[in-house]
């Protein structure tokens, strides 16, 4: 009995001791987040979430970095199947159809109040998270496909270096003249790179859709890689190295793509927008931006992360993610993100805020990816997401390296891609 | 004292003892029994019954059958992972035996700078798998890279050594036996310091050559250490996934998948647990053959000593 009483006296004293010490229990939320470009990016956003949570002492926001955007996705869905998932997570926005097959997110309608908030966003990057009337979700790190190129080197070449190409025949007109061969007859310098490793998919969409064709359908359950414009696509791909010579042969890898391109290996490179003010830092020559040159049309793929909320996650873990992804998304907070890293800012708003127009002014390129976004279709998105863009990638690889020809790779990858997606007609 | 109050033990002692030490000895075993239960028989078998299952999106499990077994059949990156299994085991195994003993045999003599040169034959077993990735990685870079730079002083131009389909397999390889070859050497150099050199003494004063003494004497009394290196060489073919996610994630077009390294991408990329499942008892069949074929037939070939 004395044991009995004193024990409750010990929890009567530690319970009071709590209640004064320590304000309403913090939520505490756990977000992946994944880096695809350069530049000191997880400082970045550990810098944003110690200030979000200065803000909102309430809540607690454990941001970890999980690799590229693949690793994250793995990393995510391992860790929901292993019964510990994030509250919340930073994936592509492509992602959107695995997880809701696999049950993983809850839609972002229900967790907010004021459905006014989703049209601050551009709704080319919505566009890829709502499906079925309702919002998977929230735009972060977007981007869209643009040509960086070399002033210098253009100028050297005898081009006009405020001049990029619009169109495929032009750049590889372009790219013909700036190849530069050293002493022994190797090539010093490239005309353009478009990296196959990575992304590949995302670059073959760029070319496909300047091609005039369409990757995929609404319901994300047919690709159509066979398409006569998707093998010419892929066509003019291989022969900027096999035809034209203007081109590295073999694959050429997205995470090395901007230090060729930094160190003059190339004059013209494809890279996402969220490589901008890493290549702005680092560059020691002048460059320019633009958007991809066209073939019956211009355009890019949009791309990059949006922000997603997990299912498991308790009510008010829910509740505090939004409040995060609002804070993080809020026209300030992403125009900051856009200047410092690259990425398309998600709102209008964003562009009007002073800093971003006084940023936008000194150095126009910041604005180009966010213009080409009238260009811009969704990012190739289906089922079986991570499969397909595999097949996609392994067809591009095959094509590039010389294996199979085009029209060969990507019947194969057809053919693949038919099996996995058959099972969601 | 009396003769049965020294019998009557000696008679009743042998029953209790041997209960007794039935049961001590299945307590001694019991710590390892459950964790080679709970790590090894139960996940083998529960993967060989999942192979049979498929996972629907709702979370039930259907029973198919053969179906994922079809389909593997039907899968050229499966057929194709095996084949590169092949020849990167067919490429590593052999040569990083030769190597191993080879540089176990150099610094077993008495000379200068032997701690030094075993310490370098032994750094690279040491080195964290991803360390080691990216110290290759370094290496094979094209333009940037160690090989490249040297090969841009005698006027070659770059090589995009794992970009190339045709160069990746045999890069992979090159970077294999550089980690193995000084792993297995410890192995014979330990052996070698075993044997006894009475032989040896025989076989020089016989006036036999170098070449005949290894042949027929120090490399037969090796032979149960060849025989365990090799194992443990097929064992890390089929192991390797660390370095093709940081340096080549299996590409360009699967030209460097390995087995392993597909299953993994099916079950954490592709999040398909049921065929990873049929994958790795493909994977198991192999091991298990290899086992068995040194069980079975090779330790009966080899003198212990």
């Amino acid at each position: 009995m004395r044991f009995f009483r004193q024990t409750m006296l010990a929890a009567a004293t530690l319970a009071a001791l709590c209640l004064s010490l320590c304000p309403a229990a913090a939520v505490d939320l756990t977000m992946y987040y994944p880096v695809a470009v350069g530049g000191p990016v997880t400082k970045i956003i550990d810098d944003m979430v110690a200030r979000f949570e200065k803000e909102n002492a309430d809540i607690k926001v454990t941001a970890v970095y999980a690799g590229n955007y693949t690793d994250t996705m793995t990393k995510a869905m391992t860790a929901m199947k292993g019964g510990q998932p994030p509250q919340l997570s930073v994936l592509l926005s492509t992602d959107v159809f695995t997880l809701m097959d696999e049950n993983a997110i809850v839609p972002i309608d229900g967790l907010v109040a004021d459905k006014a908030w989703f049209k601050e966003f551009y709704p080319a990057f919505m566009a890829n998270g709502q499906i079925d009337g309702k919002t998977w979700s929230i735009p972060f790190q977007r981007s869209t496909i643009v040509l960086y190129w070399n002033k210098d080197a253009f100028k050297e070449a005898g081009l006009d270096p405020e001049k990029a190409p619009t169109t495929w025949d032009e750049m590889a007109d372009m790219a013909r003249k700036l190849v530069k061969k050293d002493a022994s007859g190797n090539t010093a310098r490239w005309g353009v790179e478009i990296p196959t490793t990575g992304y590949a998919y995302w670059m073959l969409q760029a070319l496909a859709i300047e091609n005039g064709q369409k990757l995929m359908n609404d319901a994300g359950n047919e690709v159509y890689l066979t398409a006569p414009k998707t093998v010419g696509a892929l066509e003019y791909w291989v022969d900027l190295s096999r035809k034209h010579n203007v081109m590295p042969m073999g694959s050429i890898d997205w995470a090395t793509l901007r230090t060729d391109f930094l160190e003059g290996k190339t004059a013209m490179m494809w890279h996402t927008t969220g490589n901008l003010t890493a290549v702005k830092d680092a560059a020691k020559f002048n460059f320019g931006v633009a958007m991809l040159p066209g073939k019956e049309r211009r355009g890019s793929p949009t791309g990059g992360g949006s922000f997603y909320i997990f299912k498991s996650a308790a009510p008010e873990q829910q509740k505090a993610a939004v409040k995060f992804i609002q804070w993080m998304t809020a026209p300030e907070r992403a125009a900051e993100w856009s200047m410092k890293t690259g990425y398309v800012a998600v709102s209008p708003a964003a562009y009007k805020t002073p800093a971003m127009e006084a940023y936008a002014k000194g150095f126009p390129a910041a604005t180009v990816a966010r213009d080409q976004l009238e260009h811009a279709v969704p990012e190739l998105s289906v089922h079986e997401n991570g499969r397909v863009y595999k097949f996609v990638g392994d067809a591009v690889q095959a094509a590039v390296t010389g294996t199979q020809k085009p029209q060969e790779a990507l019947a194969a990858a057809q053919q693949q891609a038919d099996r996995v997606l058959r099972a969601y007609k | 004292m009396s003769d049965q109050v020294v019998i009557s033990p000696v008679v009743r002692q042998p029953r209790s003892y041997a209960w007794w030490n039935a049961v001590n000895a299945w307590l001694l075993l019991l710590p390892a029994t459950v964790l080679l239960v709970a790590f090894t028989h139960y996940p083998i078998l529960a993967t060989i019954r999942h192979s049979f299952f498929i996972m629907r999106r709702n979370g039930t499990e259907v029973f198919v059958g053969l179906d994922s077994y079809r389909s593997m059949a039907a899968d050229p990156i499966f057929w194709r992972a095996l084949v590169n299994n092949f020849w990167f085991a067919l490429g590593t195994i052999p040569t990083s035996i030769a190597l191993a003993l080879l540089m176990a045999m150099w610094v077993n003599r008495n000379m200068r700078g032997r701690g030094f040169l075993r310490l370098a034959y032994f750094t690279p077993t040491v080195l964290p798998m991803i360390a080691v990735a990216n110290i290759w990685l370094f290496f094979y870079t094209p333009d940037y890279g160690l090989l490249d730079q040297l090969r841009g002083l005698i006027g070659f131009a770059g090589w995009n050594w794992l970009g190339d389909p045709s160069t990746v397999m045999s890069c992979l390889v090159v970077m294999v036996i550089w980690k193995e070859a000084g792993f297995f050497m410890i192995f014979y150099l330990a052996a070698l310091q075993q044997l006894s050199p009475d032989l040896e003494e025989a076989a020089a004063v016989e006036g036999a050559s170098r070449w005949y003494t290894f042949r027929r004497i120090t490399f037969p009394l090796l032979m149960p250490t060849t025989l365990f290196v090799a194992i443990n060489a097929v064992i890390n073919s089929f192991k390797l996934v660390d370095h093709l996610v940081i340096m080549t994630k299996g590409g360009p077009n699967n030209a460097s998948t390995l087995l392993l390294y597909y299953i993994y991408e099916v079950a954490f990329t592709f999040q398909d647990s049921a065929y990873a499942a049929t994958l790795t008892v493909v994977l198991l069949v192999l091991l298990s053959t290899v086992a068995l074929i040194k069980f079975g037939y090779l330790d009966r070939r080899i003198h212990y000593q």
